[in-house]
């Protein structure tokens, strides 16, 4: 009996001991003695890289350094801003038209920086609008949107802005097929196979950056996921990822999981090329934005075009190919030589990596296993490199280090699995807190990654920050990954939700010809004053034009009378300043609208209607000088039928005896 | 015996002064160099024989708290004359290797000192003007505060560090008059044992 108890006694400790040892380290055991040092960057100096994250939801790109996880910047891309006036003042209104109208919101999934040779090069990041499918286009010159395209017959841009190895294309691929622009889409919503068609747009990026559709390539009703180009060997090929090719239009989590492999659809577009040479495409009816931001002028134009051209991947045999991929497919990454496709079954519990000269010889032999929708699909194992086996749970994304690894994200058993591209044997595995979905490594989806920082974007934060309620940060890690294990060196809270992200070498973007200030005697806006003896309040039926200007540390005029109830005012301020980091706000009380905050030698216009009779007093924003808090003014509102003339002034008492 | 005429050497050196003052006409002689908290990378004010250059419609903005009168290169007649100046010295080097007399560089060298003590006189005078006469109205005002820069060297002027110095052209100036002295002592055996 005593006997037994004490056996009880012992089987419980030694089980109990078991269960301890079993439990998972916590995350404070994960950072070593030495990470601080890693992730620091002395006050004073500059960060090693630019990081380009997107804001998700916010519908916004931020700029943060590496490997400190500061943030600098955030660029209204999508959305407004009005702590920037961006959407709200009359120059950047035009950048947020859509063939909707004005859409003042949008989702921003991925960031891709332009390449050179299949190099990062430093001139633009671009930017996908997931909602109202469009993308953007950031100078890193000024780091703001200077161009906006939308994409007509599609729904959704989720595989998008990827650009190939000299930035001859930036794609984007419809995540919602939807019934084309051209034909009714007042269609039962379960007509899906019949009505519902999927678009890949490829859209040409000229010598300056401009942006024009050059062909979309319209295919079988799926869900395109993610995409990604060839390069060096495989440059002339694009890979999107697609999902639901089981053609489901309700409970897809169900509906479209039902197949064992999906598809990642390989794109000759070089042959799309020569078929619109040949005079293959249909022109095709349709309305879509495109947003232009003028440097000169200060402002953004919108025109709303009317034509694209079509090519039909039923039709045209030889553009698109079908490569079985499992569960889902989600990331679809290429490795630094162009030889190795990545595809992550989100599903799935391996990975699969295609080798692009066995699909090549499996299309020249025709080892097709049949058609889906007209498009041959390839044998899996004929395309098929190998399985990366028992990687984990949930594969979603795979960035490279050009040192011959890759680096798989896994959502559901929340990790980064580091793995040899051509043994697939896994290396080193390292938790993330907690679900990460995309990574980053900087140039890591270009031919010449700098291996040395991997940053992992995650989906849920919990217990990493202090809580703030319901809502928590977004969440980031920096892992240093210039040695043979991953070493996590830091979390950083992020904007928005971050998705995709890019990064390149500090002095890239910053010996880019970066802009300090615009010259005033280049501003060819419409309304722009270049000195305070041109400022003027002029009147033209209930529109009302001042032209100001502000300088350290007033505005010219800063006495306005004569303005009336049912006006329309226009403040056109032009910053006279000529010189680094002044730029000056502007705000007037009541107003409606957003501030103003114009930089040197810009000219920006708030539109502001009076709601009441009395005083408006305005001023200035940005704490510009010692005198910032002098720098104010006072307009006088009167009633509509008063006669109270037009009259303005600065530094003298109204009535000012003959100011002209 | 001692002779009246001078060397082949000083009289190449002559022609390299003679390039010395034809070149500090293209180059900055001297700049006022001002650091302040708001201004790590520092601004600058650098004045050539003919012109004000530098960071001059920076400097100007922000002399307007203080009540300083803007600088311009017209309201300065030594933007005229000066060059003018370089050009005879240039010349006069030139001639006197054809003048061929110890007693000319001498000469040369004596007037050249009296043009630089002129010069840092009305150079002087210019900073006191602009340093002294403020604009009662203007918005900083402290009561026995002038912001004449120093001449040459280091100066605190409210938040800026003014450091007043000979830019290219200046050294160009300096090397020739030290080239005039040593041909002066040279050919006048200043140093030789009688």
């Amino acid at each position: 009996m005593k006997n037994k108890f004490i056996k009880a006694i012992f089987t419980i400790a030694m089980g109990s001991a078991l269960l301890i040892s079993c439990k998972p380290k916590n995350s404070g055991d994960a950072v070593s003695g030495d990470a601080a040092q890693k992730a620091y960057v002395a006050p004073g100096k500059y960060d090693e890289f630019y990081n380009f994250v997107s804001g998700g939801f916010s519908g916004q790109m931020s700029v943060y350094g590496l490997p400190s996880g500061r943030l600098f910047r955030v660029i209204p891309v999508f959305s407004v801003d009005p702590e920037k006036g961006y959407g709200y003042n009359e120059e950047t209104k035009p950048m947020l038209n859509t063939s909707h109208g004005f859409v003042p919101w949008d989702d921003l999934h991925h960031t891709e920086m332009s390449q050179t040779n299949g190099e990062v090069d430093g001139r633009w990041v671009f930017g996908n609008a997931n909602n109202t499918p469009r993308i953007a286009r950031i100078d890193l010159k000024t780091f703001t949107t200077k161009e906006i395209i939308e994409l007509p017959n599609s729904a959704g841009n989720h595989s998008s802005p990827f650009i190939t190895e000299n930035t001859e294309y930036v794609v984007a691929g419809t995540r919602f097929s939807v019934p084309p622009d051209n034909s009714n889409g007042d269609v039962p919503i379960n007509t899906y196979k019949q009505n519902f068609k999927g678009h890949l747009s490829f859209v040409k990026v000229g010598k300056e950056g401009q942006m024009d559709i050059a062909f979309q390539i319209q295919c079988p009703g799926v869900n395109f996921d993610l995409s990604h180009a060839g390069k060096g060997k495989s440059h002339g090929w694009f890979f999107f990822s697609c999902y639901n090719t089981e053609q489901a239009n309700t409970l897809l989590e169900v509906n479209a999981s039902q197949k064992d492999k999906d598809f990642i659809m390989a794109v000759n577009w070089k042959k799309a090329e020569e078929y619109i040479k040949a005079g293959k495409g249909k022109l095709t009816q349709t309305r879509y934005a495109h947003n232009v931001y003028n440097e000169s002028t200060h402002s953004a134009t919108s025109e709303i075009k009317t034509q694209v051209l079509i090519l039909d991947s039923k039709e045209l045999k030889d553009i698109c190919y079908m490569i079985p991929c499992p569960k889902s497919p989600h990331g679809c990454d290429v490795d630094p030589t162009g030889e190795y496709i990545v595809g992550s079954g989100k599903l799935a519990a391996l990975i699969p990596v295609f080798s692009f000269d066995k699909l090549m010889s499996a299309i020249k032999n025709k080892q097709f296993e049949g058609e889906y929708d007209g498009i041959p699909v390839i044998k899996y194992e004929a395309a098929l490199h190998g399985e990366v086996q028992k990687p984990g749970l949930g594969p979603l994304h795979t960035e490279f280090d050009g040192k011959g690894n890759a680096y798989t994200t896994f959502f559901v058993s929340s990790e980064v699995v580091k793995w040899d591209i051509k043994s697939l044997k896994v290396l080193d595995r390292v938790p993330t807190y907690y679900s990460v979905g995309h990574l980053c490594i900087p140039g890591g989806d270009s031919k010449k990654p700098f291996g040395k920082y991997l940053i992992a974007y995650n989906k849920i934060t919990k217990d990493r920050y202090l809580p703030t309620g319901p809502e928590l940060a977004q969440s980031a890690q920096i892992y240093d990954i210039s040695g043979d294990k991953m070493q996590l060196i830091l979390d950083f809270p992020t904007i928005g939700e971050p998705h995709y992200a890019q990064a390149a070498p500090a002095d890239l973007i910053r010996n880019n010809g970066q802009l300090k200030f615009y010259k005033l005697e280049d501003n060819k806006h419409p309304f722009v004053t270049k000195g305070e003896k041109e400022t003027k309040v002029v009147r033209n039926g209930k529109r009302i034009d001042v032209y100001m200007t502000c300088i350290r540390s007033h505005f010219s005029p800063d006495n306005i009378e004569g303005i009336k109830m049912g006006d329309e005012v226009y403040f056109h301020v032009t910053n006279l300043e000529q010189d680094w980091d002044v730029p000056h706000g502007f705000a007037i009380k009541g107003s409606s609208n957003a501030e103003l905050l114009i930089m040197p030698g810009e000219t920006s216009t708030l539109k502001w209607s009076p709601d009441k009779v009395g005083m408006f007093p305005f001023y200035c924003t940005d704490f510009c000088s010692a005198l910032h808090q002098e720098m104010q003014g006072y307009l006088r509102v009167s009633p509509s039928n008063s006669t109270v003339p037009i009259s303005f002034s600065l530094g003298t008492n109204l009535p000012a005896p003959d100011k002209k | 015996m001692k002779t009246q005429k001078i060397s082949l050497l000083s009289k190449v050196l002559l022609i390299v002064v003679s390039a010395l003052f034809a070149g500090s006409l293209f180059v900055p002689m001297w700049r006022i160099e001002l650091q302040a908290p708001q201004y790590p990378e520092g601004l600058v004010l650098q004045l050539f024989a003919n012109k004000i250059g530098g960071d001059v419609d920076i400097i100007n903005g922000l002399n307007h708290y203080i009540g300083m009168a803007t600088l311009h290169t017209e309201n300065f007649p030594e933007f005229k004359i000066l060059p003018i100046v370089f050009g005879v010295f240039a010349l006069v080097s030139l001639l006197l290797v054809f003048i061929n007399k110890r007693k000319g560089v001498k000469l040369f060298l004596i007037s050249y000192v009296v043009f630089i003590l002129l010069a840092a006189a009305d150079f002087y005078r210019w900073n006191y003007e602009y340093g002294h006469n403020l604009d009662p109205n203007a918005a900083i005002k402290v009561p026995g505060m002038a912001y004449q820069p120093p001449l040459l060297g280091y100066k605190q002027l409210l938040n800026f560090g003014a450091y007043s110095v000979p830019d290219t052209g200046g050294w160009l100036m300096t090397g020739a008059a030290v080239l005039l002295l040593f041909i002066v002592v040279k050919e006048y055996h200043l140093f030789q044992k009688k």
